[in-house]
C-alpha cells in the first residue's frame, strides 16, 4: 500500500472528526486527491492557490541558496580565511562547499523553525475552527527566514511565528483575510520586540558576536565587523563594497535580501507568469527613485551640512538605494502580496509608488529604523483598502457622468 | 451575599466580567494603554479611578434632582474635576516619583469615557448607595483589566513586577542557539497594550458566546 493510499484510507477513517483537516491538507499537498467532481459545469484552472504559492516559493530558492552561501562567504571573509571576489558572480571564492557548509547549518535551521512552528499554528487553528488548513503559511513560511538576521536566536523566531500567524493572520479570520502582510508583521515583531538581536553592527555576519565574547574575555583577535552598508550610512561611516557586490549581493544583510540580481530573475518570473503585479514593482521602483534624487537634489544644493547625521543616506546615489537593504526584497515579494496590496490598477500603481517613497524616506530621516522598506508596506498595507475606494468611487463617479451626458 | 441583596450585588460584579467596561463597552481604552507599561502605575490608576467613581456617582446622584438637565454635564465635569484633583494632590503629597510616571493621565481621568458614561447612564437616575455600588463596580472593571494588562506587559516587558526582578538576565548573544530569557521590548510599547487587551476580549467572548454580538 503506497503512501497515497494510506493518507487516504486514513482521511476516510477520520472523516467527519476534529482531525480530518489534518490529514486532508497532508493529502492535497502531496497528491492530487482521489474524489474529484462527476458531471455539471466546472471551469478548470491549473493555478489554485497551491500552484500559486509554489510559484512564488520557486521564485525564492534562489535567494534561499544564495544566502545560504552568502552565510558563509561573509562569516570566512570576516575572519579573513579567504579573499574577496575578484571575479564577477562565479567567483569561485564565493560558491565553495565550506560556505555552504556554513550557510546551510544556519539558515536551514531558520527554514525548519519557521515552517514547523508556522504549520503547526495553522493546523492547531484548522483543527479547532473545523475547517481545512489553508495554504497561506507555505509562502509566509519561506519569506521569514529570507527576511531575518543570520543570527537570531530559534526560540525567537518561533515565538515571533506564533505572534504573527496569530495576531497577523488568525484573528482576521485566516488565509486572504489578513489586513497586515504576515511575513513583515513576523519581523516587525522582532524588530520592535528584541532590537538588539535585529539591528546593530553585530548580528548581520555570523561570528560577529562571538568574536566580541572573545574580546571581551581578552583574546587577541580581530572584532569582526557585521554592519550592513545601510547601518554605516547612517552614522556617515564609509563602506568597502562596489556596487558590483551591492547588486551581485556580497554584502552583509539579511538573509535572502542581499542579491539584487537573483531578486531581479525572481521578480521577472513572477510578472512572466503573472503571479506578481509588475504595476506594483515598477511603481515602487519608480517612487524609491524619486525620493532618493529629491534628497540628491537637496545636497547638490548645498541644503545640508556634511556633518549632518543625514548626509550619509541624503548623498546616496539614487539609484543605489535600489541594490542595498531589503527594498529590492520588499518590492518584488512582499509589496506584491495578492491579499494585502490594493486590487485596482490604478490603486497598486499608487500603493508601489507610496512603499518605493516611504520607504526611502523611513531610511533617510530615521538611522534608528534603517530598514524603512517594512514599516512603508506595513503603513500602506493598512492603507490599500483606503486606496482602492477612492479608485472604485472615482471610476463611479465617472461612469455616472458620462451617462448623465448620454441622457441629457 | 448576606451585606447586599441580590439586585446589589449584581451592580457589582456585572462589569467585572459581563459588562467589563474596558472588554465589552470598549471605553477608557486610552489609559489602559498608556499607563499599563508597569503594575504599580497600574494599580495606583485603578485606585484612583476607584475613588473618584465611587464618590461621583454618590455627589451626582444626590444632587441629581436639583441639576438642571441643560447643563448637567458642565456639573458632572466639576464634580469629577473636583474629585480628580484631590487624588492628584494626594499622589503629588505622598508618591511623588509615581505622580510624575503617571504625569498627565491622573489630569485625564476626567475625560475618561467610563466616569461620564456612568454619571449619565446610572447616578442621575438611582439612589446614593446604588449609585455607589454602581460606580465602584465598574472602576474595578476597569482596573482589574488594568492590572491584568500591566501584569503582562511588566512580566513580559521588564522581566520585573511591582519592580522586583521576576525573570532572569537577557541572554548572552550566542547566535542561532543560545536559550534563554530576553525582555520583550515590544511589550513596553502602547499598541501591545491594545493587543492584549484584544487578546483579553477574544478570550472573554470565546468562553462565554452569549456576548458575540450579531452583525
Amino acid at each position: 500500500m503506497g503512501l497515497k493510499q494510506k493518507l487516504h484510507t486514513l482521511k476516510e477513517k477520520y472523516k467527519g472528526t476534529k482531525m480530518a483537516p489534518a490529514f486532508n491538507a497532508f493529502h492535497t499537498f502531496l497528491y492530487s486527491p482521489n474524489e474529484t467532481t462527476h458531471g455539471g459545469t466546472h471551469i478548470k484552472v491549473v493555478d489554485d492557490l497551491k500552484r500559486t504559492m509554489n510559484t512564488v516559493i520557486m521564485a525564492l530558492i534562489p535567494c534561499l541558496i544564495f544566502g545560504m552561501f552568502n552565510a558563509g562567504y561573509q562569516h570566512h571573509l570576516a575572519t579573513g580565511e579567504i579573499q574577496a571576489v575578484s571575479n564577477g558572480f562565479f567567483s569561485a571564492e564565493f560558491w565553495s562547499w565550506s560556505n555552504l557548509a556554513i550557510g546551510a547549518w544556519k539558515v536551514l535551521p531558520l527554514v525548519i523553525v519557521s515552517y514547523g512552528v508556522g504549520l503547526a499554528v495553522e493546523f492547531v487553528f484548522a483543527v479547532i475552527k473545523g475547517h481545512e488548513v489553508e495554504e497561506g503559511y507555505l509562502v509566509t513560511g519561506m519569506l521569514v527566514p529570507l527576511i531575518v538576521p543570520i543570527d537570531i536566536p530559534l526560540w525567537m523566531l518561533a515565538v515571533a511565528v506564533i505572534f504573527g500567524v496569530v495576531i497577523g493572520k488568525e484573528v482576521f479570520g485566516g488565509t486572504g483575510m489578513n489586513i497586515l502582510n504576515p511575513a513583515l508583521t513576523i519581523r516587525a515583531f522582532l524588530f520592535f520586540a528584541y532590537p538588539t538581536w535585529m539591528s546593530g553592527d553585530k548580528v548581520w555576519v555570523h561570528g560577529a558576536v562571538e568574536r566580541a565574547n572573545e574580546m571581551a574575555a581578552g583574546a587577541n583577535v580581530d572584532a569582526i565587523s557585521g554592519e550592513t552598508i545601510l547601518g554605516s550610512l547612517a552614522q556617515n561611516k564609509a563602506y568597502n563594497f562596489d556596487t558590483m557586490d551591492m547588486f551581485f549581493g556580497f554584502i552583509p544583510g539579511s538573509v535572502g535580501e542581499t542579491s539584487t540580481m537573483l531578486i531581479l530573475l525572481g521578480g521577472l518570473f513572477l510578472v512572466f507568469t503573472k503571479i506578481g503585479s509588475w504595476r506594483i514593482m515598477l511603481s515602487a521602483v519608480v517612487g524609491a527613485l524619486v525620493m532618493g534624487f529629491l534628497f540628491n537634489s537637496v545636497v547638490d544644493a548645498g541644503w545640508i551640512a556634511e556633518g549632518s547625521k543625514f548626509y550619509g543616506l541624503m548623498s546616496l546615489d539614487f539609484w543605489k538605494h535600489l541594490i542595498i537593504g531589503g527594498l529590492a526584497f520588499g518590492i518584488v515579494y512582499m509589496a506584491t502580496d495578492p491579499v494585502t496590496a490594493s486590487q485596482t490598477n490604478k490603486g497598486k500603481w499608487i500603493y508601489g509608488f507610496l512603499i518605493g517613497f516611504i520607504s526611502v524616506l523611513i531610511r533617510v530621516f530615521n538611522p534608528a529604523y534603517p530598514e524603512g522598506v517594512m514599516l512603508a508596506i506595513l503603513l500602506m498595507n493598512v492603507f490599500a483598502p483606503t486606496i482602492d475606494h477612492y479608485v472604485l468611487q472615482g471610476n463611479i463617479k465617472r461612469r455616472m457622468k458620462r451617462l448623465k451626458v448620454k441622457s441629457a | 451575599m448576606g451585606l447586599l441583596s441580590k439586585k446589589d450585588s449584581k451592580l457589582i460584579l456585572d462589569p467585572l466580567a459581563d459588562n467589563n467596561p474596558i472588554t465589552i463597552q470598549v471605553l477608557g481604552i486610552c489609559s489602559a494603554l498608556a499607563i499599563t507599561a508597569q503594575l504599580k502605575a497600574s494599580i495606583v490608576m485603578a485606585l484612583s479611578v476607584i475613588f473618584v467613581l465611587g464618590m461621583g456617582n454618590v455627589v451626582i446622584s444626590l444632587m441629581r434632582n436639583i441639576i438642571p438637565s441643560k447643563i448637567r454635564i458642565i456639573v458632572q465635569l466639576v464634580v469629577v474635576a473636583a474629585l480628580v484633583i484631590i487624588v492628584d494632590q494626594v499622589l503629588k503629597a505622598f508618591a511623588y516619583s509615581l505622580s510624575k510616571q503617571l504625569s498627565v493621565f491622573i489630569g485625564l481621568i476626567i475625560t475618561n469615557c467610563i466616569i461620564m458614561g456612568r454619571f449619565e447612564a446610572f447616578a442621575l437616575g438611582n439612589g446614593p448607595w446604588r449609585s455607589f455600588l454602581d460606580g465602584i463596580g465598574n472602576a474595578l472593571g476597569y482596573g482589574v483589566i488594568l492590572i491584568i494588562v500591566g501584569f503582562f506587559r511588566e512580566l513580559l516587558g521588564s522581566g520585573t513586577l511591582l519592580g522586583f526582578k521576576v525573570l532572569g538576565d537577557p541572554i548572552e548573544k550566542t547566535g542561532l542557539y543560545s536559550i534563554g530569557y530576553e525582555n520583550n521590548g515590544f511589550m513596553l510599547l502602547s499598541p501591545m497594550a491594545l493587543i492584549v487587551v484584544g487578546i483579553i476580549i477574544w478570550v472573554q467572548r470565546s468562553r462565554n458566546k452569549a456576548l458575540i454580538e450579531e452583525n
